[in-house]
């Protein structure tokens, strides 16, 4: 029996680390437990100045499934002609339900040719992950993209 | 009528049976992907149970982190052992002399009257030829080679000798994956041969073919064996594992490969 | 030592945009799981930081946090205008620097 639980636990670390208790690594989806959109926003704040962010510009790809948490290719994109006077400055990812919200942000220059950059990163849950594109002018762009993260069958 | 569930990415294909098979004004459709090697006479590697972005992954050779292994590989090839002599001193083309390499092994080994593993080959080798000590089949060094070794192999199709002075080993190999065990009760074919395709909760079973091993595990996040997969299976029907090495397990490798005889050797595959 | 692989084009005509591909091996230790036998927690160790410079000036860089997985992959692009050398950066929590070069031709 101890055994079985050293697989749960391998297989949910995340939710282990947020300091949920047992009942909720059992559960597994008490989402309550180590949901962190208030963090999500506070960082999002701290990102942008509390400058007022619009819907669009900035796309963010993720797989609708992603297979595994520990490992979920993302892409990002976003429109700009990144010329000396109009560019991409920054894009910040950000992950609603991890237990810390921060991914990672890109700093792009005009000599970029394209806002394009793609990682791999670590999703807790199924989620919803926020782009924010900050752009020369000051101007924030935003997107948010659902992807759903599997709890696997063989931790093996 | 056959209702096979469709998964995400693959090309649907409308069977061309007429209006038999409309129920109201849905039609029935199958996957009828082409999966080119990677199916071998129904036989598929796990490649085709992954979804679109996994494979990509894999399919990219600056995307797939298990090349990072490879090259770690080619580099301690010809870096000298202890006595002096790296695995260069007697395979100086790996590129040629380790081809064909991976889709032979577990091989009969004549000296101990068994079956020997490739991590086993190399570790006698390292030993014996090099002066070094022998490594854990996870370790990573031995990955490194092992990846490294695999990929020379890339496409080339599994074939290990299941005759002659093999024959005893994989029966037991055979037994072994038809038997049972666990609190789980459950044989490595109610999984892998009976219900391949199907979900086991969130995660669609494959045949556990081993063509691309070492393979690079999003979950794991590194390479890993045969055998690590084999102590993880096991560990999931609440079995006591054997140890990576074990008689078991090699026995179990050559009857596993046998199963997927023909697919293409992936190595460094990525899986979920 | 951790080991870089770059997919950078050797060869660019004026004004093509090329895209740059890096893998690096690091365990990317979050510092959120615990040693399965102690139960104590792993401590944090990540890659915090990757630049990429083309003749010394920084066109393309990032942040990373502890959610980036093991063995981080990234891929960017890069308008190309004269030759010149890329460096790669990645840059640890403790210090430690691994970085890679490689040269660019543009006809």
């Amino acid at each position: 029996m101890t055994k079985m639980k050293v697989e749960v636990l391998d297989r949910r670390q995340f939710v282990v680390a947020s300091g949920a208790g047992a009942a909720a690594i059992i559960a597994g989806f008490s989402s309550a437990a180590n949901a962190t959109p208030e963090k999500a926003a506070e960082w999002i704040k701290k990102l942008t100045n509390g400058a007022k962010a619009t819907e669009g510009k900035i796309k963010v790809d993720l797989p609708e499934i992603a297979e595994n948490g520990n490992t979920v290719p993302i892409k990002v994109s976003v429109e700009s002609p990144m010329t000396a006077d109009n560019y991409v400055k920054a894009v910040h990812l950000i992950a609603e339900g991890n237990p810390a919200p921060e991914l990672c942000s890109f700093y792009f220059t005009p000599m970029s040719g394209k806002a394009n950059a793609a990682t791999r990163v670590r999703l807790a849950r199924t989620q919803k992950v926020i782009g924010i594109a900050v752009m020369s002018d000051g101007k924030v762009y935003m997107s948010q993209t659902q992807v759903k993260v599997t709890i696997g069958g063989c931790g093996g | 009528m056959k209702n096979v569930k469709s998964k995400r990415g693959w090309k649907l294909t409308s069977i061309a049976l007429g209006s038999t098979l409309m129920v109201g004004a849905m039609a029935i459709e199958v996957i009828a992907k082409d999966w080119g090697s990677h199916e071998v006479d129904g036989r598929r590697s796990g490649y085709t149970y992954m979804t679109d972005e996994t494979r990509a992954v894999q399919d990219d050779n600056f995307e797939n982190p298990g090349m990072l292994w490879v090259e770690n590989g080619e580099a301690l090839w010809s870096k000298a052992g202890a006595n002096g002599k790296s695995c260069a001193s007697c395979h100086a083309d790996p590129e040629k002399d380790m081809k064909g390499v991976m889709p032979a092994y577990p091989k009969f080994d004549k000296r101990t009257g068994k079956m020997i593993s490739l991590e086993q080959m190399v570790n006698r080798e390292l030993v014996e030829k090099m002066g070094e000590k022998a490594e854990k089949f996870d370790s990573k060094k031995m990955l490194s080679l092992m990846t490294y070794i695999g990929n020379i192999s890339k496409g080339m199709p599994v074939n290990v000798k299941i005759d002659g002075p093999a024959k005893p080993f994989f029966e037991k190999g055979k037994a072994f994956y038809y038997q049972r065990r666990g609190q789980l009760d459950l044989a490595c074919s109610n999984c892998h041969e009976d219900n391949p395709g199907k979900q086991i909760r969130a995660n669609t079973l494959s045949e556990g073919q081993i063509n691309g091993f070492p393979t690079y595990r999003l979950k794991w996040q590194k390479p890993g064996s045969v055998h690590r997969r084999f102590r993880g299976c096991n560990k999931n029907v609440r079995a006591k594992p054997y140890k990576a090495g074990s008689d078991e397990y090699v026995n179990l490798e050559l009857f596993v490969k046998w199963h997927g005889r023909g697919l293409p050797v992936e190595t460094p595959a990525v899986r979920n | 030592m951790a080991k870089a692989r770059v997919k950078a084009p050797k060869k660019a005509k004026a004004g093509d945009i090329v895209t740059i591909k890096t893998l690096i091996t690091h365990k990317m230790e979050s510092g959120r799981r615990k040693n399965k036998k102690t139960g104590e927690v792993i401590p944090r160790h990540i890659i915090d930081k990757f630049t990429a410079k083309f003749n010394g000036e920084t066109f393309f860089s990032s942040d990373w946090h502890g959610a980036i997985s093991a063995n981080p992959y990234m891929s960017f692009s890069f308008k190309a205008s004269k030759s010149g050398e890329f460096e790669f950066i990645w840059h640890d929590e403790k210090g430690e620097i691994t970085s890679k070069k490689s040269k660019l031709v543009v006809a």
